[in-house]
């Protein structure tokens, strides 16, 4: 075996190697020679996701519980399955924002509410930076093994003074790293590119040297998988590995995939990793397959190797957490030992490193930025360049989260705590998902309620997950376990509220995220946003909606100076490059730079993108207001007179609509109105003319009574004439009323039809002859011109007869002159059959050709110079041939006289393609 | 454009759906038994096949949705709406 100095210069070489690929990344960067712009790399540095957990720990719980590591690693794959829906939407709004954190993604979704960016921060740093010391765990524990080489079956090794020390120079150079490459410059875009390249790398190194373990067991020492769970099988006591059920193991299935799928989006290094230092969206279509691809690999030999090192070690002297080691070691294939430690080494630097940039990152935006801003005795805001004070601070917190994992892993080496931080990382991590993924799709969460779901949230994680690891670890009295806190058994951290029959994590899980997403919803519903929070609401639910996201700025607060703006900019992201942007920006909007003239809403809003890019959106937001003239009047003020503002405006759009369906309204009440009027009038015309053609008839009726009453000499043959007279008139009369009636029922649609198929030159020839003898007493002359082979017609055979007597009557009354002749004619075409009836009067003038059918309309007569007949039988006619479904109108072009026209449709049964011939027979 | 957008907004619903089906229990918990099969058990050979075919499934979507986005710059046709 190698000797531990080699070993230990192996490792040192190795973190050298990574100090190059970064430096050598970061160079190419400035020379604009990206080597990280590929999917394939930014694939490779999301693996960051396989830590020393992932290298050592699934081989450890496969050879417990089989299968059960895999949901780790299925939840990403689901995760990435619908990426449309959530990575690339994050990754846009991110790019829009100049997002620089997972705390600054949240803070800025809620109004830039630097009280929740600074909670996340918080949260993320509770939860994650014991996850660092597991690594530095991992590191140490992997040295020990490596170092005791006097057996052939090493023991579990365990953390020693000497790998404890190698344990801190790792943290040290790891600190360097993050220092030196992390937070070298400010860069507006949060973009890392020699640490991307050196992440990319440690990937490809920590999959080869596990996949070659992984071939070494097979393979080398067995014959393949087959042969591997033959074995296994034969062993009998294996069985367990291969299966899946059992009590809670369900559960405990759906509560790992859950858990990892809310990991891959909200743990701060994948955050970091897959969307801040994202060079391009389109890579993220390659990307998405690519990873799970990465973590489907690196699982294959996870059981193998599990099979193989329970099958080499039967009675448990080795730590199944070690066996990619001392598999390899006890077989003495020492160069395969040396490149899993590597691999393990790889591991575990890749997670320390993303993890303490990112929460540098979001404690300095978001935690410590905001309060020395708002700290008015240190007065930052009045100072100079400040750009060297936000490194330090990122260096500074770099140093102490890197330092707290290291104390962490000196006191709390071997405790329960550390060893099962992974998941309760996890867990904390998955408390950001309600904020995160309901401010993605609800417009209607706001700050408070996010607030409220998070701090809930997280009371509960620590509650039932944090203290209960720390009474394992024999910190706290373990009766707070078996009791309850002041032995109230319903409030055991294990079992909250007597909930029982889950696994902690589960049961954690279940209850945080109940009071999470319940406290989210509840305090959303109950609360309601300021202008600012709507702004961004609609910033982040629409970001693929808005095409041009620059311009919108409702939530602007105006009034700084473009040279003010500059200097601001300058303080935090250099002198030339604040320069620079405002230059390029100018030009793109053809803008002149004019240091006293006030900045538009635009400029603004693109300086304080820029800053946000350096110190956060929430300290982005308060530096810009502190320039702004309109800061004396206090955002809360500013915002109250926005929200107030648009009230005004939903009101008086409300008004509005109201006044115009008003309006509506009253113009169709008048329209009714005028019909009514109508109405009324024609009532009264028609009363006055039905009273004046009754009474006309009953005066004559009346004279002619009283001339015979009075004078009881008169002749015989005048009594005679005047009785004559009393009885036409009172003909008149009776006619007349039934004729009212008649229309009275035709308008009430009271009439009794009678519709059946007529013979219609039958009908012709009856109405004409009951006509003619009428016709031949005046000396009119009676013409029928009816073709032969008339088609039937569908009507009411009395009625129909009745119109022709009257149409004929009427054309009576007209006829004049020595040759008066009334013609009656009739034709059929393929639809319809046409009835002409013809004088040759004076005609009908044309302004009166539609009047003539409407009641009570009299055309004088030719002979007598005055209306003769009631005036209804016209109208009557016009009812009746309706009706039936005709049409009634005077010829126009009838130059003799006036020529009435009814056409009326042809019977239905009749209506053929033969009636067509029969037609053209008939012509 | 837009109809074919829609399709594969259902498209990704659906292949959401069922990936969550196959990696996950019952439908997992049914090889959950000691089998083999060409010596190596049915478990470990369907989740790793499911796995497979998942991503399968998501690189070919991704083919399609970088291909419909470099023809027409959009976002997810859920909410794209207006695009």
């Amino acid at each position: 075996m190698f000797e531990p100095w080699f070993i230990v210069l192996t490792a040192f070489g190795y973190l050298a190697l990574l100090f190059a690929i970064a430096y050598w990344g970061d160079l190419r960067a400035e020379r604009n020679r990206s080597v990280i712009n590929n999917p394939a790399i930014y694939a490779l540095s999301m693996a960051v996701y396989a830590t020393s957990w992932t290298f050592y720990g699934s081989v450890g719980r496969a050879a417990s519980s089989g299968i059960d590591f895999l949901p780790i690693y299925l939840g990403p794959t689901l995760v990435f399955v619908c990426w449309w829906f959530v990575l690339a939407k994050i990754i846009r709004i991110s790019k829009t924002n100049r997002i620089t954190s997972i705390a600054d993604f949240i803070a800025s979704r809620y109004g830039k509410s630097a009280t929740l960016g600074g909670l996340v921060a918080v949260i993320a740093v509770i939860g994650i930076a014991p996850y660092i010391s597991l690594q530095l765990k991992a590191v140490s524990t992997s040295l020990s093994v490596l170092f005791t080489q006097t057996s052939s079956v090493p023991d579990g090794g365990s953390v020693t003074a000497e790998t404890s020390v190698i344990a801190l120079m790792v943290t040290v150079a790891m600190a360097v790293f993050a220092i030196l490459f992390g937070t070298r410059h400010l860069d507006p875009n949060e973009h890392h590119e020699g640490v991307v390249a050196a992440i990319a790398f440690e990937s490809v190194v920590k999959l080869v040297a596990f996949v070659a373990v992984g071939l070494f067991v097979t393979f080398g020492l067995y014959d393949g998988f087959g042969d591997l769970f033959a074995r296994a099988a034969a062993r009998g006591d294996l069985g367990h590995l291969f299966r899946l059920g059992g009590e809670g193991r369900y559960g405990q299935w759906i509560t790992l995939t859950l858990l990892s799928m809310a990991a891959i989006v909200c743990l701060p290094r994948q955050f970091h990793m897959t969307v801040v230092e994202n060079v391009d969206e389109s890579h993220l279509s390659r990307a998405v397959w690519l990873f799970p691809l990465y973590l489907f690999v690196m699982n294959i030999f996870v059981l193998p190797i599990a099979i193989g090192g329970l099958l080499q070690f039967p009675d448990g002297q080795a730590d199944a957490d070690m066996f990619v080691l001392t598999l390899p070691m006890a077989h003495r294939q020492e160069s395969i030992a040396l490149l899993a430690f590597i691999g393990g080494l790889s591991a575990a630097t890749g997670m320390i490193i993303i993890s303490t940039i990112a929460l540098s990152t979001m404690v300095c935006n978001d935690l410590v930025m905001p309060v020395l801003l708002r700290w008015r005795a240190i007065a930052l805001d009045k100072r100079g360049d400040l750009t060297q004070l936000i490194l330090a601070v990122r260096r500074g917190s770099s140093l102490l989260i890197l330092l707290l994992g290291y104390v962490f892993f000196q006191y709390i080496g071997e405790s329960y705590a550390l060893v099962t931080i992974g998941l309760i990382s996890f867990a904390a991590a998955a408390q950001f998902a309600p904020a995160l993924i309901g401010g993605l799709y609800w417009k209607g969460g706001t700050a408070r309620g996010a607030l409220a779901g998070l701090s809930l949230g997280f009371a509960v994680w620590i509650y039932t997950l944090l203290l209960p690891s720390f009474v394992l670890s024999g910190w706290l009295p373990g009766s707070l376990l078996e009791s309850g806190p002041f032995g109230i058994s319903l409030l055991k951290p294990y079992q909250l509220f007597g909930l029982q029959g889950a696994d902690p994590i589960t049961h954690s899980l279940f209850w945080s995220m109940l009071f999470n997403i319940g406290g989210y919803f509840a305090v959303s519903l109950a609360t309601r946003p300021g202008v600012a929070e709507i702004v961004q609401a609609s910033r982040f639910v629409d970001a693929f909606r808005e095409e041009a996201p620059t311009g919108r700025s409702a939530d602007w607060v105006g009034g700084a100076s473009i040279g003010d703006l500059r200097a601001l900019l300058a303080r935090f992201v250099g002198r030339v490059r604040a320069h620079r942007a405002f230059a390029l920006h100018a030009r793109g909007r053809g803008l002149l730079l004019d240091p006293d003239a006030t900045a538009d809403a635009e400029l603004t809003l693109f300086a304080e993108r820029l800053l946000a890019g350096s110190i956060g959106a929430a300290s982005a937001r308060v530096l810009v207001e502190s320039i702004s003239k309109g800061a004396e009047v206090g955002i809360d003020e500013v915002l109250q007179i926005l929200d107030e503002t648009s009230e005004v405006i939903v009101y008086s759009q409300q008004l509005e609509a109201k006044s115009r369906e008003l309006q509506a309204a009253t113009e169709e009440l008048r329209a009714a109105n005028d019909r009514l009027q109508e109405l009324d009038r024609l009532k009264d015309e028609f009363l006055s003319t039905v009273s004046h053609e009754l009474r006309t008839p009953l005066t004559s009726i009346r004279s002619f009574g009283e001339i015979l009453y009075d004078q009881p000499d008169v002749a015989p043959e005048e009594r005679r004439r005047f009785l004559g007279i009393i009885i036409a008139e009172s003909e008149r009369l009776t006619r007349l009323i039934n004729q009212l009636l008649d229309l009275a029922r035709l308008e009430a649609g009271q009439m009794d039809w009678a519709m059946e198929a007529v013979d219609s030159e039958a009908a012709i020839r009856d109405a004409v002859a009951a006509t003619e003898s009428l016709a031949a007493e005046a000396g009119i002359r009676v013409e029928i011109d009816v073709a032969p082979g008339l088609p039937p017609v569908y009507a009411d055979r009395d009625r129909l007869v009745q119109v022709i007597v009257n149409l004929t009557a009427n054309a009576a009354k007209f006829a004049g002159g020595p040759d008066a002749r009334i013609s009656v004619s009739a034709r059929s075409d393929a639809e319809s059959l046409l009835i002409g009836v013809a004088d040759n009067g004076p005609g009908v003038p044309s302004d009166a050709r539609e009047t003539v059918f409407e009641r009570f309309r009299q055309v004088a007569s030719g002979r007598s110079g005055r209306p003769t007949g009631s005036g209804l039988g016209l109208a009557i006619c016009r009812q009746i041939v309706e009706h039936f479904g005709g049409r009634i109108w005077i010829d126009p072009d009838y130059a003799d006289g006036a020529r009435f026209c009814v056409s009326l449709p042809r019977h239905r049964q009749d209506r053929g393609p033969d009636s067509a011939e029969s037609l053209s027979a008939a012509q | 454009m837009a109809a074919g957008r829609n399709r594969t907004t259902e498209r990704l619903v659906g292949a959401v759906f069922v990936s969550a089906l196959l990696l996950n229990p019952p439908i997992l918990g049914l090889f959950g038994v000691e089998e083999t099969l060409l010596g190596i058990p049915v478990l470990y050979l369907y989740v790793f096949a499911a796995w497979a075919a998942v991503i399968l499934l998501i690189a070919l979507g991704a083919r399609r949705i970088s291909r419909a986005a470099r023809a027409g710059r959009a976002g997810p046709g859920g909410e794209a709406g207006g695009g």
